[in-house]
């Protein structure tokens, strides 16, 4: 008897568990701040309801946090503006598919209008899926894997596909005489890194480069990367291009300088955000060479103003994720201003405003001037190569 | 009469049954009212996926005593097998359902030759040294498949190993693109075929257990030496322990697999093998219905507390300490004897006063 009746209670807890996460699934954490002093008129009834999602905790929160605090700063100047008012709800994916489809589905019950995420490759390719299928417009900051956009006709990125990058890092290095003998250095364990070798290798062929020494490793033995920065030294190369994340990139460095190995250290838009790693000394990030296209230290006013409110909220410098996401709030918006669209229509519909607005518009942002977007969903800006002096990001044309 | 001493010495298997089909009618007649959120409807499958890799992993751990570290290996090479037979099979099975069945019964019989070839030498060891190698065979397959390239086109399949990718016809595919893992990936998981997988784990596993063989494994864990001694063949019967629960962990990978449009190899590295355990030990070794109970609850929990955003994680490793606590501290043990004497005893005047 005890024992059937434990059973039944555990049994009828579960139930409840469920039914519970059923109805209390609204609590969310809303971002948007009404700070407009308007968002709450009697007019503008409702906001449009942006979802993001990417690693706000775990090993890449680096560049999930940069993505919300961009975004926060995007949509709390755009709602004190007035007019069409956004909500922006972040959630944290983990950088897991598995983790990416439970917050999209999560966003989904709160109501969410267009996806503006996720933030990393992996994830992206899950939820780039699921929103296709729904309907739910989708515009990644920084998922750059080629994959992405293949998924439906609603998918789009506004940073450089990984095969881009790859392809864009050979020609430069091509270009600029930037050394003789090249080696590189990649995660073979990563979607991300391993992409773009792939069109690098490719490239480098094309363009006759030397690249004399590939080394690999995966994310399981990343903690000692001596053994390849040791090899690439060996084999007397002067520029090592490092196509992966910067807390990966930031050992290499260290190491480097400890064995006194001082090639041309060249990195991929993952690189940026390497001045705030934790632990490591920005002096030995002097003269990294990396493609992005954002830099902090840009003369004009748009990105210095964002950089200064990016600065007041987290007390870091931006990097090209904060930039990304911060577009891409902007060119949402201006899609959905020039669309028409208003708070109550369905995903579905503004779907279809954004994805006319997004294959005929031109958007100026921070990471690029005259951005325009062909049908598959990739964008077309130029990366531009910048180099570290004196702890800033410095244009290296 | 034969009805009643069955059920009474099948009582507690009757109500493992019972609280999994009643889950299952619960969860589907509230699915199809249209009463779940899009966020419950996510968690069903993976929750049967992970439902069945518990009480597989349990089988190993709590009935056959041995710690194993890489039951996320088998699950990745259930995933990826299903993706692999699933894509090949599209345009030759139309039917869905019968498509999902094949590709996740191919799942579980490649992971449960893994698990042949692993547990010949595996078994022959015990203790620390097989939570070693079973962690290690866990990983060294999660690199295999990261290594691993399936391309499909007009000639045929391609496969290679390494960084080497195959090259392919025009119009071909990869299936499995090496780091990349599988993109593209058709979704056929659905929650009653989970269900099915469930229960067909259960008749499996119960019926192993309540067998001669689970009588003899269980023996092997009680007391090696004792059942040496009896004539048991110690190493057979926990291989055929170890075996089941591959074959029964590839398919749970399999259903997993086919539930995202994408899958990467790195999903299924050390700690997802770690997190299959923590529901075993919270559930309580050797207990069934415990795994299907804190699978269920300890999926959904870091899901239900999204509304706390930063502090979710910590309430998380906080309920599983006091779970943990509540089910293995002396003291809180002795006060549930005590409450539950009180709770039966309220029970047993109640009946009592009945029948006067």
């Amino acid at each position: 008897m005890k024992k059937v009746l434990a059973l039944l209670l555990a049994a009828v807890m579960v139930a409840a568990m469920f039914a519970g996460c059923g109805s209390s699934e609204k609590t969310t954490t809303e971002t948007a701040a009404p700070a407009g002093g308007e968002a709450a008129a009697a007019g503008t009834a409702g906001a449009v309801k942006i979802g993001m999602s990417g690693p706000l905790t775990g090993g890449a929160a680096v560049y999930g946090t940069a993505v919300q605090a961009g975004m926060e700063i995007a949509v709390e100047e755009i709602n004190a503006k007035g007019g069409l008012q956004l909500e922006l709800n972040c959630q944290d994916d983990e950088h897991d598919t598995e983790k990416a489809l439970n917050a999209y589905n999560t966003l989904k019950d709160w109501g969410m209008q267009v996806m503006a995420g996720p933030v990393t490759t992996a994830p992206c390719n899950v939820v780039a899926a699921e929103c296709a299928n729904d309907k739910i417009f989708m515009l990644t900051p920084s998922g750059s894997g080629a994959s992405i956009i293949e998924y439906g006709d609603n998918i789009f990125q506004i940073c450089f596909t990984d095969p881009n990058q790859g392809v864009a890092s050979a020609d430069y290095m091509a270009s600029h005489d930037l050394g003789t003998t090249i080696g590189v250095i990649y995660d073979s364990s990563d979607v991300y890194s391993s992409g773009i070798y792939e069109k690098f290798a490719a490239e480098a062929q094309v363009k006759g480069l030397n690249v004399a020494c590939v080394e690999a490793f995966t994310a399981d033995n990343k903690a000692d990367l001596t053994t390849q920065v040791t090899k690439c030294k060996d084999a007397g190369c002067d520029v090592v291009f490092l196509p992966f994340y910067a807390t990966e990139a930031a050992q290499v460095l260290t190491y480097a300088n400890t064995i006194g190995y001082a090639p041309t250290f060249f990195g991929c838009d993952g690189m940026d955000g390497i001045l705030t790693v934790e632990n490591f000394d920005p002096a030995l990030a002097e003269g990294l060479m990396l493609l992005t296209p954002f830099s902090a230290d840009a003369s004009d006013e748009a990105t210095q103003s964002f950089v200064a409110k990016y600065q007041e909220k987290t007390g870091i410098v931006p990097n090209q994720f904060a930039a990304d996401a911060y577009d891409v709030i902007y060119s949402i918006y201006q899609a959905l201003v020039a669309g028409g669209a208003t708070a109550d229509m369905s995903a579905a519909e503004i779907n279809d405003i954004l994805v006319a607005q997004f294959t005929s518009m031109t958007f100026d942002g921070l990471t690029g001037k005259g951005m325009t977007w062909q049908a598959t969903g990739e964008v077309s800006k130029s990366p531009m190569a910048v180099v570290i002096k004196d702890g800033t990001y410095v244009g290296a044309e | 009469m034969k009805l009643k001493q069955y059920v009474s010495r099948h009582r507690s298997n009757l109500v493992i049954y019972g609280v999994v089909i009643l889950g299952f009618i619960l969860m589907q007649s509230l699915s199809s009212a249209k009463l779940l959120s899009s966020s419950v409807q996510g968690y069903l499958v993976p929750i049967c996926a992970y439902i069945v890799l518990a009480i597989s992993l349990n089988l190993v751990v709590g009935i056959s005593g041995e710690l194993s570290l890489g039951h996320a290996g088998f699950m990745g090479v259930g995933a990826f097998t299903g993706i692999v037979v699933a894509t090949l099979l599209k345009t030759v099975i139309a039917n869905k359902v019968l498509l999902l069945v094949v590709s996740m019964l191919c799942g579980g019989v490649l992971a449960g030759l893994f698990g042949i070839i692993i547990g010949l030498p595996v078994m022959r060891l015990r203790g620390d040294y097989l939570a070693i190698v079973t962690l290690a065979f866990g990983e060294i397959l999660k690199n295999l498949i990261n290594n691993m390239y399936i391309g499909q086109d007009v000639n045929g399949v391609h496969f290679a190993i390494g960084t080497e990718k195959p090259v392919l016809a025009e119009g071909g595919s990869m299936i499995i693109n090496g780091p990349m893992g599988a993109t593209g990936v058709t979704k056929l998981a659905s929650f009653p075929v989970g269900f099915a997988l469930i229960l067909l784990t259960l008749f499996i596993v119960l019926n192993l257990i309540n067998s001669k063989e689970g009588r003899a494994i269980k023996a092997v864990r009680d007391n090696r030496i004792a059942a040496e001694s009896v004539g048991i063949n110690v190493t057979a019967f926990r291989l055929k322990a170890f075996v089941v629960a591959a074959f029964l962990a590839g398919m749970a990978g399999a259903l997993f697999g086919l539930n995202f449009s994408s899958l990467t190899a790195s999903k299924f590295n050390f700690n997802t093998s770690i997190n299959i355990l923590v529901f075993v030990v919270l559930g309580g070794m050797g207990n069934i219905l415990g795994s299907i109970i804190s699978a269920t609850v300890l999926y959904v929990l870091p899901e239900a507390l999204r509304g706390l955003a930063d502090f979710r994680m910590i309430l998380y490793a906080i309920v599983l300490i006091l779970v943990m606590l509540f089910t293995w501290s002396p003291k809180v043990k002795e006060l549930r004897s005590v409450v539950s004497a009180k709770v039966s005893g309220l029970f047993h005047k109640k009946e009592v006063g009945a029948d006067e």
